[in-house]
């Protein structure tokens, strides 16, 4: 059911650079704002890229900046996020653009990679299969820890809602830091020494503020932030020799 | 700088701000104290000359508030102006220990005069 319309301000460029273009969208009840792109894409202009694939926030690929924040747009009701009528969509902050709504999400994942974020099997460091499997009780506090931040697939919201990423482009940023944590505390992990070298310093987790926009955005309500400080405190007491 | 040395720049600024907390606080009360019958020099020096009491805590006051503001401003700089690198942090320790040196002197200063 039609019910108005929409006034939909859409960045539209490259790497180069690029500008804010106009769009009017027929309002509807129980509309995401990826149906307002798709929209735009399908029935106005079909040179506007963006990316989306599972429709349903399983997968993380269509996040944007809408009116400012960053956000799934496929879990997003226009309702809830309209001012006046209007929206205003851009690519997520702190990437590179490659046209239009869709960014280059490389620097991103090259970050969790230079945090260590694969997981090296203690007794297998070849990755082979070990022969038995390691039992991990559930109540034990680092399965917990781990458990915490298992569920991030890698959107991308934190990182444009972080500051320090912006400030400093070599901040490893939210995402990378928060899979080195659920590392940290598997017990099944070898690397847990080089992986927390890795990560601390000015580029890690030692140059977050704690201002937690990561954690007020992460659409899964992981909590990045705490993740950070439980680095923090492990790095601390590693330096006097406290394994924790 | 080495991730390593941030770790230990970090912890240096941690501990030495857990110190900060209480010195202050004793500072703090040490002034509300020395005042009350009217600021003197020769009360001062009444308090602290001979007392190795009072120069170490304002030997140790000094050099942990010299680490805490430099390694502070550090970030600050990095963050605000992108003074980042070895030269940069050489500096920075260097402003530090300078300001703690500063501070360590006036104590002596106090303690000897």
């Amino acid at each position: 059911m039609e019910q108005g319309t929409l006034r939909v301000s859409v960045w539209r460029g490259d790497a180069a650079g690029g500008a804010p273009q106009f769009y009017e969208v027929p309002a509807r009840a129980n509309q995401t704002v990826l149906d307002v792109v798709t929209h735009i894409q399908r029935e106005i202009d079909p040179s506007l890229a963006y990316r989306f694939a599972c429709r349903v926030g399983m997968c993380g690929s269509c996040a944007m900046e809408v009116n400012g924040r960053a956000r799934w747009t496929c879990r997003t009701h226009v309702k809830k996020v309209a001012q006046d009528g209007t929206l205003e969509l851009r690519p997520l902050a702190n990437l590179p653009v490659i046209r239009d709504l869709a960014t280059d999400m490389a620097p991103f994942f090259d970050k969790w990679a230079r945090a260590r974020g694969t997981f090296q099997p203690k007794d297998a460091p070849d990755g082979a299969v070990p022969a038995e499997f390691h039992i991990v009780p559930p109540a034990t506090p680092k399965r917990q820890a781990a458990d915490a931040g298992i569920e991030c697939i890698g959107c991308g919201v934190c990182y444009a809602s972080c500051d320090i990423v912006a400030w400093n482009p070599e901040y490893l940023g939210p995402a990378a830091l928060n899979r080195a944590w659920t590392l940290v505390n598997d017990v099944r992990d070898g690397a847990r020494q080089e992986r927390l070298a890795v990560v601390a310093g000015d580029a890690g987790c030692h140059a977050c503020h704690s201002t937690q926009s990561c954690t007020e955005r992460c659409p899964k309500g992981i909590d990045p932030s705490g993740a950070i400080a439980g680095l923090k405190r492990t790095l601390f007491w590693n330096v006097f020799g406290v394994s924790r | 700088m080495s991730t390593r040395g941030g770790t230990h720049l970090w912890v240096a600024q941690r501990v030495t701000a857990m110190f900060l907390a209480v010195a202050v606080l004793v500072h703090l009360a040490t002034i509300l104290v020395a005042v009350r019958g009217g600021l003197s020099a020769a009360e001062i020096l009444g308090r602290t000359r001979g007392s190795a009491a009072w120069l170490a805590f304002y030997a140790v006051f000094a050099l942990a508030a010299g680490l805490h503001g430099a390694i502070g401003l550090r970030g600050i700089a990095a963050e605000w102006l992108g003074w980042r690198g070895r030269g940069f942090d050489a500096a920075w320790l260097t402003i530090g220990l300078l300001t703690a040196i500063f501070g360590i002197y006036a104590a002596l200063g106090l303690y000897a005069a």
